[in-house]
């Protein structure tokens, strides 16, 4: 791949990737009214990080099984309202654990 | 303490959790023939996971030109609704010039911290952005300089640990409001079919995380819509 070749491609990657970030940001400058629009983007977070999370994380780790002994700490951790910090290195601490253990 | 450091200190564990992501993305790029500067050029462009791993698979062909905005479209399409969603918690001073800088920055984890704020000042998420584009530009850079250098097992734990943040967010709220524990449900049920039933495992992994919120989403707010001050909680 040559460098014009790449650069253009460059500029659709990063330039679509701003603009769709971008643009209903600077867009939407009141507040919004409608109650479905508002319980929607309420409802959105959680939605989306469920999805991002289920199933991939069983896939991140070496084996499903240390990825499932990850997903319960966190979820034990969350539970008792530790910070977000504290929750992931939990995760990954018991990844990292559980994996020595692992035969892989 | 002051926004912009309360921010900082918020962006630690995303900043952490995008050195392991980005790292691979700079092995891969490299193996996929790019250079490290093109690598490292493309995160600190760009800064997102999805659409530049598709991205990078999109310039292994030459003059692809139509699909690599078609991949980044339908990859990159949620974070118009978290731009949406964001706009409604911004503070007065977080208008104009400083929309455009920072909107940049609007990733999924950055959003998911963002929007545990009852208002998003500007200086913290100013703030809040500062060590996940450095843990994304230097992890990319490590990635595509010293390639498989960290031992495997070390790369397995740390790649949990965004997944560790988005628990920390969801969980404590399923405790709190059941609506969302309907909205979760319907989610993990529509992204397991997703990436379960054979013709919809097809689908590429950007729309189906769209496809999947957007309608559990929309379900919760069709059957429980919430009230106006609830809503900033």
């Amino acid at each position: 791949m040559d460098n014009l070749q790449f650069f253009l491609y460059l500029l659709l990657l990063a330039g679509s990737t701003y603009l769709i970030r971008v643009i209903p940001f600077v867009a939407i400058k009141d507040k919004l009214h409608n109650r479905f629009i508002l319980s929607f983007l309420y409802y959105i977070p959680y939605a989306v990080l469920t999805v991002m999370t289920i199933p991939a994380i069983f896939y991140a780790t070496k084996s499903p099984l240390s990825a499932l002994a990850g997903l319960i700490v966190a979820i034990v951790f969350a539970l008792r309202k530790k910070s977000l910090t504290v929750v992931a290195v939990a995760a990954c601490a018991t990844v990292f654990v559980t994996e020595c253990f692992l035969p892989i | 303490m002051n926004h912009f450091k309360r921010g900082l200190r918020a962006g630690i564990p995303i900043g952490l959790g995008y050195l392991s992501v980005s790292f691979t993305f700079g092995i891969m790029a490299v193996s996929y023939g790019l250079y490290w500067w093109q690598a490292v050029l493309i995160s600190m462009t760009t800064v997102t996971s999805a659409g530049q791993f598709a991205g990078i698979g999109v310039m292994l062909h030459p003059g692809q030109y139509i699909q690599m905005l078609i991949s980044q479209v339908t990859i990159n399409i949620r974070y118009a609704f978290m731009s949406i969603s964001l706009s409604q918690k911004t503070d007065s001073r977080f208008r104009g010039i400083s929309r455009w800088v920072l909107g940049f920055m609007m990733t999924d984890e950055i959003f998911a911290v963002a929007s545990q704020e009852s208002t998003v000042s500007r200086s913290f998420f100013a703030g809040l952005t500062v060590l996940p584009y450095l843990g994304w530009s230097l992890g990319t850079l490590a990635g595509a300089l010293l390639g498989n250098i960290l031992p495997d097992r070390i790369m397995s734990a740390l790649s949990v640990a965004i997944y560790g943040m988005f628990i920390a967010i969801v969980v404590p709220e399923l405790k709190q409001s059941r609506p969302v524990v309907l909205v979760v449900v319907i989610a993990l049920a529509l992204s397991c079919a997703f990436s379960y039933i054979p013709l919809l495992a097809q689908v590429s992994s950007g729309i189906a995380i769209t496809v999947c919120a957007v309608l559990a989403a929309a379900i919760g707010a069709w059957l429980f819509p919430v009230k106006e001050d609830e809503t900033h909680g």
